[in-house]
C-alpha cells in the first residue's frame, strides 16, 4: 500500500476535493439559482422601491451596488455552511476521514467551491447592475483592488461558513447560524449613510467589518472618498480570515476524532 | 493476526460505552460483533478505523498502531458505515473515480477500477445516473464498492444490510461472501443473528460494552445447550409415564429430551416408547439457534431456574418447529431466555 505524503499528493487531495463541491454545486440548480436570484431581487427592490426614498447625495444605484456585492457574498456563505454540515451530518465525512487524505482538504474543498460560487453570482450581480444603470468610474487598477478586497472578503467569509457548518447538529441548524451573515449588511453602511441611523446604532454600524468593506469598494468603483477604510477593510479581512480557518480547524478536528 | 485490539475503552461523559474489549482477527476471517442497540458495536468500529480515540487499550492494524499511524493504518482498511456514504448529486461512476482519486490511484487507474467495480457490483446499467435515483439495495452496493477502489486488506462494515429489504440482503450477502473469497479479512456488526451465522467464522457477542461470549457459531450454540428432541403426546398423562420411562422435562403434553441429535438415538427413544404403548403424536428435533444464545447471553439470566416448564421454547426459536403450547407469558424474551439458560443444565444423553 503507498501512503500518501509530500505536498503533490495534498494537492492532488485538495484539487479531487474541489471538483467534488463544484460538481455537487452545479447540480443543486434549485439553490445554485436561488443564491444568485435573491440578490438580485433585492438589488431591484432597493433601486426602484425603496431608493427613491433614500437620499444618498447619489444616484442611489451607485450608492447600493457594493452593499449588494456583499449581501451576494451572505447568500453564497449560507450554502457552504449547508454544504459542510450535510458532509458532517451523513456518513460522508466517516468515508472520507477513513481515506488516508488529509481532513483539511474537505473543507478546503468546500471553502474553494464557494469561492468560484461567489464569484459567478458576483459577476452576475455586477452585470445586472450596470444594465439597470450602475455607472462606476473606476480605471482598472481601481476595478483589481475592488475584485481583490472582494475576493479576500469573500474568502475569509467562506471559511466562517465552513466553521459554521462543522459547528451545525444539522443543515437546517447551519442555514439558521448563517443568518447572521445575512443579516450584517443591512446594520452597516450598504443601504442608508450611518449618520442617519439612531445614535446608539451608529457605533456599531460604523465599526463594524462589513461598513469598512462596503466603504473602501465603493471608493474603488464610484470614487468616493476612501479614507482609512481601505487598511481597516484589509486588516478586518485578514483577521477574520485567519480565525476562520483556525475555528474551522479546530472545530472540525474536535467535532471528528471524539 | 491482522486486526488486534487489547484493553479497549471508551466513555462519553459519565457514560462508559466501552469496558475493557480485546478483539483478535486473522487474515482472511470474518468476525461478527454482535450485540443489540448500544451495545458499544458501532464505537468498536469507530476506533479500529481511527475515526474515535479509545480512552484506553491498543490497537493494530496490519502491524499499525491506530493511535500513532492513523494514516498507515487508512492505507490498509475501508470502512462501509450505517449510513450509505454516496454523494446523492453525483452519478455511481463518479463516487467511485472520486474515491480512486483520493486514493492516489492516478485518472486512468480511478476510471479503470471504477467501471471493474460497477460491473462486479451490477451497477453499470445505473452508472450514469445519479445516486439519488438508486434504490436501497443499489445505494448499499455503492457504497461497499466505493469501500473496495483501493483493494483494502481490512474491510470494515458496520450493519452492512440493516433497513434492506429480503432481496437486496441476500444479493448483499453474497457480494460480501465474494469478498471473502478473495481472502479479504472482514469485521463486521450486526444485529441480525442469521447475518452473523452465515458471513461470520468467529462470533463475538457484545452487551453493554463487554464482550459476553466469543467463538464459532456452533460453539456458541453448543454452550446454551445441545439439541433436543420434542416430544408431543395426544395427553398429559402419556407424557407423564414417557418422563418416567426416558427423563428430560415435561410441560403437560410436551416431554422435551436432550439429544445427540443423531438419527440412532431418536430411534432408540421411539422404539423405547413404542415397547411401553406409548407412541407420541409428534416428534420434532431442536437445534439451538443464535438467537437462544444471543437472548441467554445478553438478558441477564436469573440466578436460578426453577420452572420447570422448559419445554416450549417460544420466542427464541427459529427452527424449533413446536410452537403449538404458546402462551402468553411464555412468549416472552425474559422467559425465553430463562429457559435457555435451564437448557444449559440438561446433559445430553449421548
Amino acid at each position: 500500500m503507498t501512503t500518501h505524503q509530500g505536498f503533490g499528493a495534498a494537492v492532488s487531495d485538495v484539487t479531487t476535493m474541489i471538483d467534488r463541491s463544484v460538481r455537487l454545486t452545479r447540480r443543486n440548480v434549485d439553490t445554485l439559482f436561488v443564491s444568485i436570484l435573491l440578490p438580485l431581487l433585492m438589488m431591484a427592490l432597493f433601486v426602484y422601491v425603496f431608493g427613491g426614498a433614500i437620499n444618498t447625495g447619489t444616484q442611489y444605484i451607485n450608492y447600493v451596488v457594493p452593499g449588494i456585492l456583499l449581501l451576494t457574498t451572505g447568500y453564497g456563505a449560507a450554502n457552504t455552511a449547508m454544504a459542510v454540515a450535510d458532509d458532517m451530518t451523513t456518513g460522508m465525512i466517516d468515508r472520507l476521514r477513513s481515506l488516508p487524505i488529509r481532513s483539511f482538504a474537505v473543507l478546503t474543498g468546500h471553502v474553494a467551491a464557494s469561492v468560484a460560487r461567489n464569484a459567478v453570482s458576483t459577476a452576475i450581480v455586477i452585470l445586472a447592475a450596470l444594465a439597470m444603470g450602475f455607472r462606476p468610474n473606476a480605471g482598472p487598477v481601481d476595478w483589481l483592488a475592488a475584485i481583490g478586497l472582494l475576493l479576500l472578503y469573500v474568502i475569509a467569509m467562506s471559511w466562517l461558513a465552513a466553521a459554521l457548518g462543522v459547528i451545525a447538529r444539522s443543515v437546517e441548524s447551519a442555514s439558521t447560524l448563517s443568518f447572521f451573515m445575512l443579516f450584517l449588511p443591512y446594520l452597516s453602511s450598504a443601504f442608508v449613510r450611518t449618520e442617519t441611523m439612531p445614535a446608539f446604532l451608529r457605533p456599531i454600524s460604523r465599526h463594524q467589518p462589513i461598513t469598512s468593506v462596503i466603504e473602501s469598494v465603493r471608493s474603488f468603483l464610484t470614487g468616493t472618498p476612501l479614507g482609512s477604510n481601505g487598511w481597516i477593510a484589509l486588516a478586518w479581512c485578514a483577521g477574520l480570515l485567519i480565525f476562520s480557518i483556525s475555528l474551522a480547524t479546530v472545530l472540525f478536528r474536535r467535532r471528528t476524532t471524539r | 493476526m491482522i486486526v488486534e485490539a487489547t484493553g479497549l475503552r471508551k466513555s462519553y461523559g459519565a457514560v462508559e460505552v466501552l469496558r475493557g474489549i480485546d478483539l483478535a482477527v486473522k487474515e482472511g476471517s470474518v468476525l461478527a460483533l454482535l450485540g443489540p442497540n448500544g451495545a458499544g458495536k458501532t464505537t468498536i468500529v469507530r476506533i479500529l478505523t481511527t475515526l474515535t480515540r479509545p480512552d484506553a487499550g491498543v490497537v493494530t492494524i496490519a502491524g499499525y498502531d491506530v493511535v500513532r499511524e492513523p494514516t498507515k493504518v487508512r492505507g490498509v482498511i475501508s470502512l462501509t458505515g450505517q449510513y450509505a456514504a454516496v454523494d446523492d448529486n453525483q452519478t455511481g461512476r463518479e463516487n467511485l473515480v472520486m474515491v480512486g482519486k483520493l486514493m492516489h490511484l492516478g485518472r486512468a487507474a480511478a476510471n479503470r477500477r471504477a467501471d471493474e467495480l460497477l460491473e462486479r457490483f451490477d451497477l453499470t446499467a445505473a452508472m450514469n445516473r445519479r445516486a439519488k435515483t438508486y434504490s436501497g439495495g443499489m445505494m448499499r452496493r455503492l457504497d461497499l464498492a466505493m469501500s473496495l477502489v483501493a483493494r483494502p486488506r481490512v474491510i470494515f462494515l458496520d450493519e452492512p444490510t440493516t433497513g434492506l429489504d429480503p432481496s437486496s440482503r441476500l444479493t448483499m450477502w453474497d457480494a460480501i461472501g465474494e469478498l471473502v473469497r478473495d481472502g479479504t479479512t472482514i469485521l463486521l456488526t450486526t444485529q441480525y443473528l442469521e447475518e452473523a451465522d452465515r458471513l461470520a467464522d468467529r462470533i463475538v457477542l457484545l452487551d453493554d460494552g463487554r464482550i459476553t461470549a466469543s467463538g464459532t457459531a456452533d460453539a456458541l450454540k453448543s454452550q446454551v445447550g445441545g439439541e433436543r428432541i420434542e416430544l408431543y403426546f395426544a395427553d398429559d398423562l402419556t407424557a407423564r409415564n414417557a418422563f418416567e420411562l426416558l427423563g428430560g422435562h415435561t410441560d403437560s403434553q410436551l416431554l422435551n429430551l436432550p439429544s445427540d441429535g443423531s438419527a440412532g438415538h431418536l430411534l432408540h427413544v421411539l422404539d423405547e416408547l413404542r415397547d411401553k404403548a406409548l407412541t407420541p403424536a409428534r416428534v420434532s428435533s431442536h437445534r439451538p439457534t443464535l438467537d437462544d444464545v444471543f437472548l441467554t447471553l445478553t438478558a441477564s439470566p436469573p440466578s436460578k431456574t426453577t420452572s420447570p416448564q422448559t419445554s416450549s421454547r417460544e420466542g427464541a426459536s427459529r427452527e424449533g418447529a413446536s410452537r403449538e403450547s404458546a402462551s402468553p407469558e411464555n412468549a416472552s424474551p425474559e422467559n425465553a431466555a430463562s429457559e435457555s439458560a435451564s437448557s444449559q443444565t440438561a446433559v445430553p444423553t449421548a
